[in-house]
């Protein structure tokens, strides 16, 4: 089967990510499963970019392993990229820009892409599309899919500029024909006969929002959460709906309570700067019991760090963030097509039970586009949140005291549903009661009594991968889901052991599915994008277990291999441990 | 309109809530001032939402029978923009103090100033910070001394007025609480102005700083030929420190925020299909 994986480096700006999203797509619409794969520098301008594209008649749950195709704009891609490559694996470089020494290891091509572009187009940033015509025809591409989207891509800013674009991608071809082709990779038609969309994690998300009912977005720009807000903006006003650009991530958030409080469905998105800005807002809407979205979309901490890299580093923020006994539920999203049902759960979740929902996502997951099938929004019932019956409004009280701690909520321009949504500790009605000491046991044991409901349904959505009652299991969350997954089948197939559990609800946690695990295994490993294990933090709390934690802090995803190699350490510790164990028995 | 004929009195607006604000407080004569002016406009207390952030005039949406939103320190602004512009048909009003709305919340006021908003902003100015016992506020004199300030303010005051005409508000006018029915009429045509509209009110803490013997000598009614639409006029008016003057120092009609956004929800909806399925096939 057909696993191959691409990847293409550069200068910013000279053309990487375009190069990679066509391929992308190109391949997308070939039939090939898509998992991809970008680190671009925090400047516009300058600063190495590169974009991997893996490609596969398999459904694929990571960026996979080596590479077997590296495109080389320049000699600081070769040589960051080329140790990546496997042995046998193809490097193709733009040879007007340096020449690599050769090793027999390596199928080279040195294309002169550059002065292709510069002589017989005539203009020298359609270099890269050289190169894509270059990959078509040594690899079989259909080029009439790159044909494709260069009009689609190009036609608004001119005849000409497609014209431009075509002749560099047939002048590319052409050339490559002149090559002998060394290699054995034909990729041709994919297996994939239905269609599917090609989205990034943020766009999924922004999607699933709208099937959601999202009609109101306030958000500030950051990376990597922008394109939500840039999605949004485009999309919501055709269905009635608004996206505000406010002056801060405080008036965001304060937008949002507004208008929820209006009765709008509404979100937010940033990440770990603009989310710490948050935290406030964030108690008032659980003491308010207003419903609201949030979405932090983590890139490396603390404070500016590396923007647009990759970490899990907020879970204590979104479980802990904020003063007082604060509850509020906390997500993680685990894959692109995760994340449109994500954001349907995560207002599902926040309408039903009138608190702010936190939505973990992170740089490598809302930047990274996959191929997913196309959504069926009716997969997730919408859910509405309770409002007040004719008869409750008689006698109305906001925050009333109910069995299922959730209070009928009214809205304005509703007669006889008046209040004052208050952050003051307050009464029934919604009176400041700021000195009534069992008032502020009674609503907080309300605010905390809403998790039993939700931790059903964190017990519903965990889910679990690999041995069903395995030796050695395996606990992560967010957006490690896949990676974990691939490690966890490669270890099957050797014969280990293994199995995974992957909480979707975090905070609650899914108690009735994390004891089992726990408690029948020999070992538990709990692999996390950060320095400390924050999640294994977490669980210590609730159980006492000597969890062995697998923390990555560079800025980049895990690769299958990593989480492969340190569930192999940890099965031969344990079957030592076992050995010593029988001998001194 | 006489009492007999009118749905609402100003007693519909009075909540079973008793202000805790202190006995002689200025806010009383805003409180009153307000009620008054809702009931002459007969605003539907169901379409009306009071926002506040923290501070003793914070506490404003508990004793006006309506919806309310009593938030956090600074944060009126953004709040209120949010009710509004996810229900433009509610009558929106602010409220807050001089350091709710100058100090913690003064980033919010020029991005809504320039928005334009079709709400009202209300502060209730005592120069002082009554909750937490009279530290200096934005507003107290250079020499100001408090707690927090016990060698005297060394900060120049800020001139609210000046600052909302120089931000682009739409309409800036200033009141006295002492002076209640030229307050209610202030407040009135604030709700009237189509767009964001500023009342200063000068509202005396009876408790920390008191400035009741202070203000009333200084004060003067806007001159009767002065020009509302003049900008330049406006601040003179503001920036002149013989008297302080009261009235609307400045009001021009501009297009509201909401006005802006339906137009844009207009033009997206005339130049495509809102389906999901139709939004999808752009990413197939």
């Amino acid at each position: 089967m057909i696993d191959y994986v691409f990847r293409v480096g550069g200068e910013g700006g000279e053309g990487v990510i375009i190069t990679g999203e066509m391929l992308t797509i190109a391949l997308a619409r070939a039939g090939f499963e898509i998992y991809t794969f970008r680190t671009y520098p925090a400047e516009i301008k300058g600063g190495h970019a590169n974009y991997q594209v893996r490609a596969s008649g398999n459904l694929l749950l990571s960026y996979g392993a080596a590479v077997d195709v590296l495109l080389a704009f320049n000699e600081e891609a070769y040589q960051k990229h080329y140790k990546d490559v496997r042995s046998g694996g193809v490097v193709i470089y733009d040879a007007d820009s340096f020449s690599p020494a050769s090793t027999d290891s390596l199928v080279f091509y040195g294309i002169p892409m550059t002065s292709l572009a510069t002589e017989k187009v005539g203009i020298k940033l359609t270099k890269n599309i050289v190169a894509l015509g270059v990959l078509a025809q040594f690899f079989d591409i259909p080029l009439p899919l790159f044909e494709e989207l260069l009009k689609e891509r190009f036609t608004r800013k001119g005849e000409m500029v497609v014209q431009k674009n075509l002749q560099a991608l047939h002048i590319g071809a052409e050339y490559a024909k002149s090559q002998q082709k060394r290699e054995s990779i034909r990729l041709g038609p994919g297996p994939r006969k239905t269609k599917e969309l090609v989205l990034s994690g943020n766009e999924s998300f922004a999607l699933g929002a709208i099937a959601a009912g999202c009609r109101f977005y306030a958000g500030y720009p950051i990376t990597p959460a922008t394109d939500i807000m840039e999605f949004l903006a485009k999309e919501l006003p055709k269905l009635g709906g608004f996206v505000l650009q406010t002056e801060d991530e405080i008036s965001a958030i304060g937008a949002v309570l507004g208008a929820s409080f209006a009765g709008k469905k509404a979100m937010t998105a940033t990440s770990g700067p603009g989310f710490s800005l948050m935290t406030e807002m964030m108690g008032l809407a659980v003491a308010a019991e207003i419903p609201a979205v949030i979405v932090d979309v983590q890139r490396v901490g603390p404070s500016t760090g590396m923007p647009t890299k990759t970490e899990q580093g907020d879970l204590y923020l979104a479980v802990y963030g904020g003063h007082g006994a604060c509850p509020r539920i906390v997500m993680g999203l685990t894959s692109v097509e995760d994340c449109f049902y994500g954001a349907m759960r995560a207002f599902n979740l926040s309408e039903q039970f009138q608190m702010p929902v936190v939505v973990l996502s992170d740089a490598s997951l809302g930047h990274r586009k996959a191929t997913v099938p196309v959504p069926d929004p009716s997969k997730v019932p919408l859910i509405e949140r309770r409002t007040p019956t004719p008869e409750e409004l008689r006698d109305y009280k906001r925050y009333r005291l109910t069995p299922d701690h959730i209070s009928p909520m009214s809205f304005p321009g509703m007669a006889g549903g008046g209040y004052v949504a208050e952050g003051l500790e307050h009464d029934e009605i919604g009176y400041p009661a700021a000195s009534n000491h069992e008032m502020h046991l009674r609503t907080t044991q309300k605010r905390y009594g809403k998790f039993h409901a939700v931790e059903v349904i964190a017990n519903e959505l965990a889910r679990s991968y690999g041995v069903e009652r395995p030796e050695i299991g395996i606990i992560g969350w967010g957006s490690t889901e896949g990676v974990i997954r691939e490690a966890v089948q490669m270890a099957v197939d050797k014969g280990y052991s293994v199995g995974a559990l992957h909480p979707k609800i975090l905070c609650p946690q899914p108690i009735a599915k994390l004891k089992p695990f726990i408690e029948g295994a020999k070992a538990i490993i709990i692999p996390e994008v950060n320095f400390t294990g924050q999640f294994a933090t977490l669980l210590r709390k609730r159980f006492a277990y000597d969890f062995i934690q697998l923390n990555k802090c560079i800025g980049l995803p895990f690769s299958p291999k990593e989480i492969f190699d340190k569930i192999e350490e940890v099965a031969n510790d344990v079957r030592r441990d076992q050995r010593v164990h029988a001998e001194h028995v | 309109m006489s009492a007999e004929i009118s749905e609402f009195t100003p007693n519909t607006y009075k909540t079973d809530e008793h202000p805790i604000w202190c006995p002689g407080c200025g806010d009383f004569g805003v409180l009153s001032s307000l009620y008054n002016s809702l009931a002459g406009l007969q605003i539907n207390p169901k379409d009306l939402v009071v926002v506040s952030g923290i501070g003793c005039s914070g506490r404003t949406p508990g004793f006006v029978k309506s919806y309310g939103f009593h938030s956090v320190h600074g944060r009126v602004l953004p709040v209120a923009l949010g009710v509004k512009l996810a229900n433009p048909s509610l009558q929106v009003i602010g409220v807050g103090g001089d350091g709710d709305g100058f100090a913690i919340g003064g980033g919010h006021i020029p991005h809504a100033a320039r928005r334009n908003p079709d709400m009202v902003y209300l502060i209730m100015d005592n120069s002082t910070y009554g909750l937490t016992k009279g530290q200096y506020s934005p507003t107290s004199p250079v020499g100001y001394q408090a707690g927090s300030t016990p060698y005297g303010n060394i900060e120049q005051p800020l001139n609210p007025l000046a600052m909302l005409i120089a931000y682009g508000a739409t309409f800036v006018a200033q009141g006295y609480s002492g002076k209640p029915k030229e307050l209610a009429d202030v407040v009135t045509r604030a709700i009237e102005h189509k767009g964001f509209a500023f009342i200063n009110v000068l509202s005396p803490c009876i408790t920390f700083y008191n400035t009741y013997k202070v203000i009333p000598p200084r004060l003067k009614e806007v001159p009767k030929d002065h020009d509302v639409t003049n900008r330049a006029k406006a601040f003179e008016l503001a920036l002149q420190t013989d008297h302080v003057a009261l009235g609307v120092f400045y009001q021009v009609q501009q297009p509201t925020f909401e006005d802006g956004v339906a137009d844009i929800i207009k033009k997206a909806q005339a130049s495509s299909r809102p389906r999901l399925d139709e939004i999808f096939a752009e990413f197939s």
